[in-house]
């Protein structure tokens, strides 16, 4: 199994990561070497084995639904690239 | 010299006046200048707010009102979140990020009355094995200026081990505690998932990652891991018991302990100097009186594979979050998509992109239930295989590290080899349970440390025999030889 360089472009793409060209190609060759251990995991007989996503599992918990305070606005902003007015400035989303 | 005390030490001569908690303070600052310029351990230092800490615990020490560390130095590793003091990850997408908030940890070492000596190094967000990962600078190992203090809680490690500081915390995801603390020649403790709060801790692989202790003792590690863990409501993960409890560290016996040694963790991948050590000091546990067995665990074999799908799809999904937005930095782009993919692509370093991009890749339709889902089902397999094991043993023991500490870019042509040294740490994260690493010999010498896990909950069992082992070994800590 291997990964081809137009699914690492698309994998880039899902994961929100503009890489140039050499970077793309790095990564199919780093990519590839792992995947190929990836088929390990299949002769292990895993047949009525739940998965476990957790290390300790808890059930149901609850916080008690009462106010509490947070961060101040100004907290909250005090670390963003750009902020005007209360607010944090965003690229614009919205084409005219 | 003040900086080479234990800090059980350290703390016993605040209390009874011998020494003051500034004086102390100071004596580590002065190392810390001395040698961290060419240590690089430290992101960040701040003697002002320091002495300031110290000043206050030796108010309380004078009012009576002293805790069992209170008035100690510690160093934190930069991914814990401090409020008011710059926290990186190592990574330029949070150079210059300065939290609001203190993570759960950071309250409790305060509560506590520790003092703060700084943020220290480590791979970027935690993703690494040598310590060579991060952003800003290549931690060396106190053991030899060329080698790499193992990661990813690099500057925690060599912090602790280097006499810069008697106490640090680190975080370990896949053996990030275990493995820098085995190569560093110090104890490194990875307690039981859920039993030390996460909040404020910067998310890698949320199912598996976990704030641990370093220390020069067993007994150091255990008191900042009882000043730190217990119940918080802020981590839903968090588990409601008391916090790690030291009163087991009175007996210093090993004998009838019942020591498993899984095969699996003896073979080629082990470097012979180090199987040699860890068996000279099993055989030294067998003539005081402890059982060793060898057995089985056919899983840990793939262990590695499972983690490296497991630990990457958790951690795409965590570092999402930075978009350059909110906070650290931002690249310009083209709309907002492409100042999100400019700033992650141009400020992530390259293993932190291949780890999302892995992740992206083992989460993404079609292959879900082939690696993810997959690997959560051998995850309980290899968990049951320990667990099975607990009934009948102990400890589960092993090599911390398959090799000891290597040259600084002696592995890093080959990714796969670095990877694949977290074979013996990754079940704990796994499965939960606490693991402790503790020196247990030499090899060429370098130190060597011995893995001892314990069964889920049972942290305070796993110290006491980890206090009995170390009683037990005739080596006795070896300081590293440095200025």
């Amino acid at each position: 199994m291997s990964i081809s360089l137009d699914e690492v472009r698309h994998v880039a793409r899902l994961a929100r990561l503009d890489l140039d060209e050499s970077e793309l190609m790095a990564f199919q060759g780093e990519l590839n070497q792992l995947l190929g251990h990836f088929g390990d995991i299949q002769g292990v007989d895993v047949s009525g084995v739940a998965p476990k996503p957790h290390a300790v599992a808890l059930q149901n918990v609850w916080a008690e639904d009462e106010p509490r305070f947070g961060l101040t606005r100004e907290q909250a902003l005090r670390n963003a690239a750009n902020s005007r007015a209360g607010l944090f400035i965003v690229p614009t989303i919205i084409e005219e | 010299m003040l900086t080479q005390l234990t800090a059980a030490e350290t703390a016993a001569k605040l209390r009874s006046r011998e020494v003051g908690a500034v004086e102390v303070a100071q004596a580590h600052l002065d190392r810390i200048a001395r040698l961290d310029p060419e240590f690089k351990a430290f992101l960040t230092v701040h003697p002002e707010r320091t002495l300031a800490e110290a000043e206050a615990a030796q108010k309380r020490i004078d009012a009576g009102e002293a805790g069992p560390l209170t008035g100690v130095p510690i160093a934190i590793k930069d991914n814990v979140s401090t409020e008011g003091v710059p926290t990186t990850c190592a990574s330029n997408v949070l150079k210059g990020y300065v939290p609001p908030y203190d993570a759960t940890v950071v309250s409790r070492l305060r509560e506590a009355g520790l003092v703060s000596l700084g943020k220290t190094n480590l791979d970027e967000f935690a993703m690494g094995t040598s310590g060579e990962n991060s952003a800003f600078q290549v931690t060396k190992n106190p053991w030899g200026r060329d080698l790499v203090p193992g990661g990813s809680s690099s500057g925690s490690a060599a912090a602790v081990a280097g006499e810069l500081a008697p106490l640090s915390l680190g975080s370990d995801t896949g053996g990030s505690i275990r493995m820098p603390a085995a190569l560093c020649g110090i104890v490194g403790y990875k307690p039981t998932y859920g039993r030390v709060s996460r909040y404020g801790l910067v998310a890698f692989g949320s199912s598996l990652d976990q704030i641990g202790p370093f220390g020069r003792t067993v007994e150091d590690a255990a008191l900042l891991a009882e000043a730190v863990s217990g119940y918080d409501p802020l981590d839903s993960t968090s588990l409601d018991v008391p916090p790690v409890s030291t009163e087991a560290l009175k007996d210093g016996n090993v004998r009838g302990l019942r020591i498993a040694l899984p095969r699996q963790f003896m073979g080629e991948a082990i470097q012979s100097g180090v199987r040699e050590a860890l068996e000279a000091a099993l055989d030294v546990l067998r003539r005081e009186g402890a059982e060793v067995s060898e057995i089985d665990l056919p899983s840990v074999a793939v262990g590695v594979t499972t983690y490296y799908i497991i630990a990457p799809a958790e951690a795409s999904s965590n570092l999402a979050r930075f978009d350059g937005i909110r906070y650290g930095g931002q690249v310009e782009g083209d709309g907002h998509i492409g100042v999100v993919a400019s700033t992650r692509g141009g400020l992530f370093g390259h293993e932190v992109k291949l780890r999302i991009m892995v992740g992206t890749y083992a989460l993404s339709a079609g292959y879900y239930d082939a690696y993810y889902n997959r690997a959560q089902q051998v995850r309980a397999v290899m968990a049951a295989e320990f667990e099975t094991a607990f009934q009948e043993f102990d400890l589960v023991v092993s090599p911390a590290s398959p090799i000891v500490a290597f040259p600084v870019g002696g592995l890093s042509q080959d990714p796969l080899a670095l990877k694949l040294l977290d074979l013996c740490t990754i079940p704990a994260n796994m499965g939960g349970f606490p693991s402790l690493s503790i020196p247990c010999g030499y090899a060429d010498d370098l130190p060597v440390g011995m893995l001892l896990n314990g069964p889920v909950g049972q942290d305070e069992r796993l110290l006491q025999a980890a206090y009995a082992i170390e009683r037990a070994l005739p080596w006795g800590y070896r300081r590293p030889p440095m200025p």
